[in-house]
């Protein structure tokens, strides 16, 4: 173990930082994306309509009892034939464009559950104000249910955001280079595992523990005193 | 669209000899295999680190406290890399090569999921043990347990009540991250999976009947832990009163 070497990281930096920056752009874009489409599916697994209430439970049962590998792996092969049925044409997807899509549409499922219960965290009293001012339905979630719902679940979207930004290194599953892809490549070719899988776990556990601290302190600077 | 359906495919035979239906039948045993053993693992030691955080010992509470962060902020495909490809180098040249050549995978599987989910058991199993009243340990001490066995007696057997609908989402959990432990070699389910889609290219048809088995799989454990949970409720808490969920 005295042969650690630290040229090997030095020398693969660039390459290694690269990675890092695909894992950061998917984790952003997916929670974006993703908390948009969790608090649509949200609202409609809430709404009274059954129709939409049944589709927005499927959607968030299955996604959330099926394992990531899986998905990313199956949009990664599936996506093609879609397009191709959309729009008649073979339209290659990069396992690094199918990414960001897989990611938004999954991480939507457990943003989701988040949203729900934050909206149902609302006082009930809330939208008959809405209402009571005059507010369509749409006005009432817009103005005032749901940034009540946002703000209280915020730790919680912040939590699972930490948890999706480790989960890209799940596309080592289609050969994506996101950080751990572009270490596992490094190894590939210079067969040197420790340095880089120790590189790439010290340099994970340092940005997510900084996050979940900043998390906890944020928590306890926004929690509503009722 | 030309995509052509084939549901046959599962009955062809494959290189090895066998037919497609029988290596998804195969990884499903590996699946249940790594995810009961690294629950069974992450069930105790995730106990006892629980526990650990809720002693009056500063020395156990910190020690269980970075465990947690530890094992909760480093990705699982990487710990598992870390536990095949970097412990082995660590430790001294003959037990590594004994780990690396002599000891099956699946027992480093299991290890690595186990102790990944330990973490999240561990925080499951402290926060249920502090979920109970001060009363009960105290009731414990003035019947004069000692401490260990106000745990044992008393808090434990509370504690896992109040929180097993959480290790049931728990346990559910390990069955689909056990899908990770491909990566390093286990012939498991979705390896199955990746590997009947690269023979056959029927993608739509096995990634329809895999999908329903990991559901099938999480659903299982559901009802079976609920069973559980029905039979081991406390009487007169508010959870009481709902069914299984």
């Amino acid at each position: 173990m005295g042969d650690f070497d630290f040229s090997v990281i030095a020398e693969n930096w660039a390459f290694l930082a690269e990675g890092l920056r695909y894992t950061v752009q998917v984790t952003l874009v997916a929670m974006i994306g993703g908390i948009v489409l969790g608090t649509a599916l949200a609202l409609m697994r809430l709404s009274s309509n059954p129709l939409l209430q049944r589709f927005a439970a499927a959607y968030i049962n299955i996604f959330r009892s099926v394992p990531l590998v899986q998905v990313i792996l199956a949009f990664y092969l599936i996506l093609p034939l879609v397009l191709r049925l959309v729009t008649g044409q073979m339209i290659p997807v990069g396992a690094d464009t199918s990414a960001y899509l897989t990611f938004m549409v999954f991480e939507a499922a457990y943003y989701a559950e988040i949203m729900r219960s934050g909206i149902q965290s609302v006082p009930r009293g809330q939208v008959g104000a809405g209402y009571a001012l005059g507010f369509t339905y749409a006005q009432s979630m817009r103005y005032v249910v749901l940034p009540q719902a946002f703000r209280n679940m915020l730790p919680v979207l912040l939590t699972q955001t930490i948890v999706l930004f480790q989960d890209v290194s799940l596309v080592y599953a289609i050969g994506a280079t996101d950080f751990f892809g572009a270490a596992d490549k490094i190894t590939q070719r210079d067969l040197r595992p420790v340095e880089m899988y120790t590189t790439v776990a010290v340099v994970y556990f340092l940005i997510c523990f900084a996050l979940s601290r900043l998390v906890k302190r944020l928590q306890t600077r926004i929690a509503i005193i009722r | 669209m030309n995509y052509h359906w084939n549901w046959q495919f599962f009955l062809q035979q494959t290189d090895d000899g066998l037919r497609y239906y029988e290596w998804i039948l195969s990884g499903l045993g590996w699946t249940t295999l790594v995810s009961l053993g690294a629950l069974a693992l992450a069930l105790i030691v995730g106990s006892v680190l629980g526990v650990m955080r809720t002693t009056e010992r500063r020395a156990l509470v910190l020690i269980g406290d970075s465990y947690v962060d530890l094992f909760r902020n480093i990705p699982l495909i990487v710990q598992l890399f870390l536990w095949f490809f970097v412990v082995p180098e660590l430790l001294p040249e003959a037990i590594g090569l004994w780990v690396k050549q002599e000891l099956p995978y699946v027992a480093t599987a299991i290890v690595g999921l186990g102790l990944y989910t330990a973490a999240r058991i561990a925080e499951q199993v402290k926060s249920g043990i502090q979920s109970l009243s001060r009363g009960q340990r105290n009731a414990g001490l003035a019947l004069g347990f000692t401490e260990w066995q106000t745990y044992r007696y008393v808090r434990l057997p509370m504690a896992y009540r109040i929180v097993l609908p959480a290790l049931t989402s728990e346990a559910m959990n390990v069955f689909k991250n056990s899908s990770v432990t491909y990566a390093v070699g286990m012939l498991e389910l979705y390896f199955q999976y990746k590997q009947i889609i690269e023979k056959t290219s029927q993608v739509l048809e096995i990634t329809l009947v895999v999908t329903l088995l990991y559901v099938t799989l999480a659903f299982t454990m559901n009802r079976l832990l609920g069973w559980v949970e029905r039979r081991t409720r406390v009487p007169g808490l508010i959870a009481a009163g709902q069914g299984g969920h």
